[in-house]
């Protein structure tokens, strides 16, 4: 079972305080655990179990189901490109080609020194401004070769200054 | 039909601080809350709501002041509102713009609504991609808290409300209005079977009504301005206006509130520009991508109604139109919706399991050069086969389009088996 910082325990306690019923905080705290560790480890599901007072069978199973949740460790960017109708018809197919050249990855793939991963996603709820991706949380919408390669080159300068 | 004069959703989308609780009060915010609060009955709430006309914004349409006539009030058991914010058919894009710039116009609907409801939890759930409105709307949750607007006693009214924003974690299914409390529970997203409905036993248990963002969005100004006031816009059948979704080819895609009977043609030429590079329409999905598709013959007439679009074969649904010009490949489109649906099928009843798998995969043969003759029967007879013996209505939101456009554009399916017997398959 995962060992969390007091402060970190607290932030647990308080998504289960907003709860009529304990189990109902679980997709909260799979997302604090995410937050706090870039993905779901199954350390963290036995102390989310624990918190919660159900199997840990229940929590696995729930992460299963659901997309947003890495099951391991994720590129420092994760961009995932929407690729539903909307964003084909305005060239989603053509972003992920110039990313998978770019990053040199293809979809469900992380780069070598784990900054990038790629993955396809369906529909984000930017369909008035296809083609996009979102990048970690971020949305960035409107994409063409010339916006992509801005944010790609600051996103490299992002990760040498923090290196 | 003239641009909209009077906005009630859409007044302050693109300006610049809306989503604060300064700009919000400093135009008016809160005070159809706190006349409600205080010189109404919940009934009285719940009769201008019926009277108002209004449909669910969520897709099915569902009168709003019925839906909450049927809420159940046993005794000694709390009773739940649930707001959809999973905004997650393929189209469609305007629960967020609510929620990025208006987000305290939807907590005084939740107010408002829980009021007449007689709920003291309400919980709103967002999609778990969503960012910048989960942002804005849990900024705003936390200022109306610490205004005294939430809490033990909402503006020193006596009422006591609760808000929680809940994060979904990626799935389409969770939209759907059982699978959603399921999520909400802690649980895998499956769609419950009815009965017993939600407002009879909905989450935890417990009488609960769930209604979209912008259905609730609409409340304030309903209880602000009365419901006969609403009726001014619209149709008979249809009140009061909406956030259209635009998008695909066209000039300016985006969202724009309407009357609700607005031709379709003049919010495609004239609000969102016309298609693209003057090429000729050759499709619309009219309200999100589980409707079925209409040809350009189909649109000449045809006006943004509930009763409007049923009558043309599809339906209103979301409000999302996705715009195809003549370029478009018909079968590339069906193959991508139909590998959202088997992509996003929770995979509870086997029909819908394996029939939107099969059904994606076939049409992917047919699009690859691969189908053979008797291909087109095929895909037929799998979609009667999902139809009617599944939990929720996913299966029909893949079959539905799916036999729309093997109807529609035959001949494009058609084409792409001849170059099979013709010998000109290539393996992809
Ligand atoms: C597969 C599926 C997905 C759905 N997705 C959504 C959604 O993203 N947002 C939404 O408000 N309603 C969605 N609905 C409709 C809801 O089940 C429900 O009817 C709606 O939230 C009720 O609110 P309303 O009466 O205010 O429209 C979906 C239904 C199905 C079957
Ligand atoms: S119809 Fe499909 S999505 Fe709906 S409950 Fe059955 S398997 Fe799940
Ligand atoms: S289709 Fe890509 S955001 Fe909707």
């Amino acid at each position: 079972m995962k060992e969390y910082t007091p402060e970190q325990q607290q932030q647990f306690h308080a998504a289960v305080a907003k709860y009529p019923h304990k189990k109902a905080a679980t997709l909260t705290c799979l997302w604090i655990a995410q937050e706090i560790d870039g993905y779901v480890s199954l350390e963290a599901m036995e102390y989310i179990a624990h918190i919660l007072e159900i199997p840990v069978t229940a929590v696995y199973s729930v992460v299963g189901f659901y997309s947003m949740y890495n099951t391991s460790p994720v590129g420092k960017y994760h961009f995932q490109v929407c690729h539903t109708l909307s964003c084909e018809l305005a060239g989603s197919e053509a972003v992920i080609e110039h990313l998978q050249k770019r990053l040199n990855i293809k979809p469900g793939e992380t780069s070598e020194d784990g900054l990038f991963t790629l993955t396809r996603v369906e529909c984000l709820a930017s369909c008035g401004t296809a083609p996009m991706c979102q990048v970690n949380r971020e949305y960035h919408e409107n994409l063409t070769p010339e916006t992509l390669d801005v944010l790609i080159d600051h996103l490299r300068q992002e990760a040498a200054t923090h290196a | 039909m003239p641009k909209l004069k009077t906005k009630i959703l859409s007044n302050y989308f693109g300006v610049d601080q809306a989503w604060t609780l300064d700009f919000y009060r400093g135009h008016g915010g809160y005070e159809t809350a706190k006349k409600a609060l205080t010189e109404m009955q919940p009934d009285e709430i719940t009769e201008e709501v019926k009277t108002s006309g209004l449909r669910g914004r969520g897709g099915a349409g569902f009168p709003t002041g019925m839906k909450w006539g049927f809420l159940a009030k046993p005794e000694g058991k709390p009773r739940y509102l649930c707001i959809n914010a999973d905004e997650s058919e393929p189209g469609t894009f305007k629960d967020r713009q609510i929620m990025e710039w208006d987000p305290h116009m939807l907590i005084e609907g939740v107010m408002i609504s829980s009021y007449a409801l007689g709920v003291h939890t309400a919980f709103i759930y967002i999609r778990g991609e969503f960012h910048l409105p989960e942002v804005h709307l849990s900024q705003a949750v936390a200022e109306a808290y610490a205004a005294g607007i939430l809490g033990e006693d909402c503006m020193g009214t006596g009422y006591k409300l609760d808000v929680v924003v809940h994060r979904g974690a990626g799935a389409y299914i969770c939209g759907d209005e059982t699978a959603l409390l399921e999520s909400l529970e802690g649980k895998r997203g499956y769609p419950r079977l009815k009965p017993p409905f939600p407002a009879v036993e909905g989450l935890f248990g417990c009488p609960t009504i769930i209604n979209n963002v912008e259905s609730v969005a609409n409340i304030p100004w309903i209880i602000a301005n009365g419901g006969e006031a609403y009726k001014q816009f619209g149709t008979e059948k249809s009140p009061g206006t909406r956030l259209y979704g635009i998008s695909g080819h066209v000039n300016k895609p985006g969202v724009y509130e309407e009357e609700l009977g607005i031709p379709i043609m003049e919010l495609i030429n004239d609000r969102a520009g016309g298609i693209k590079g003057g090429k000729k329409l050759k499709a619309v999905i009219p309200g999100g991508s589980s409707t079925p598709v209409l040809l350009p013959e189909e649109c000449e007439e045809l006006t943004m109604c509930y009763e409007g679009v049923a009558a043309a074969g599809s339906m209103l649904g979301s409000g999302g139109l996705i715009v195809m010009d003549e370029t478009t490949d018909m079968v590339k489109v069906l193959v991508n919706l139909l590998r959202f649906y088997s992509h996003e099928s929770c995979g509870q009843c086997s029909p819908c399991r394996e029939g939107t798998g099969w059904l994606y995969k076939t049409m992917k043969n047919l699009l690859a050069g691969l189908g053979e003759s008797g291909e087109i029967e095929k895909i037929e007879d799998i979609a009667s086969n999902m139809e009617m013996r599944t939990v929720c209505p996913l299966a029909a939101a893949a079959t539905m389009p799916t036999r729309s456009y093997m109807k529609k554009f035959r001949g494009e399916f058609e084409a792409y088996l001849r170059q099979v017997e013709a010998g000109q398959a290539t393996l992809v």
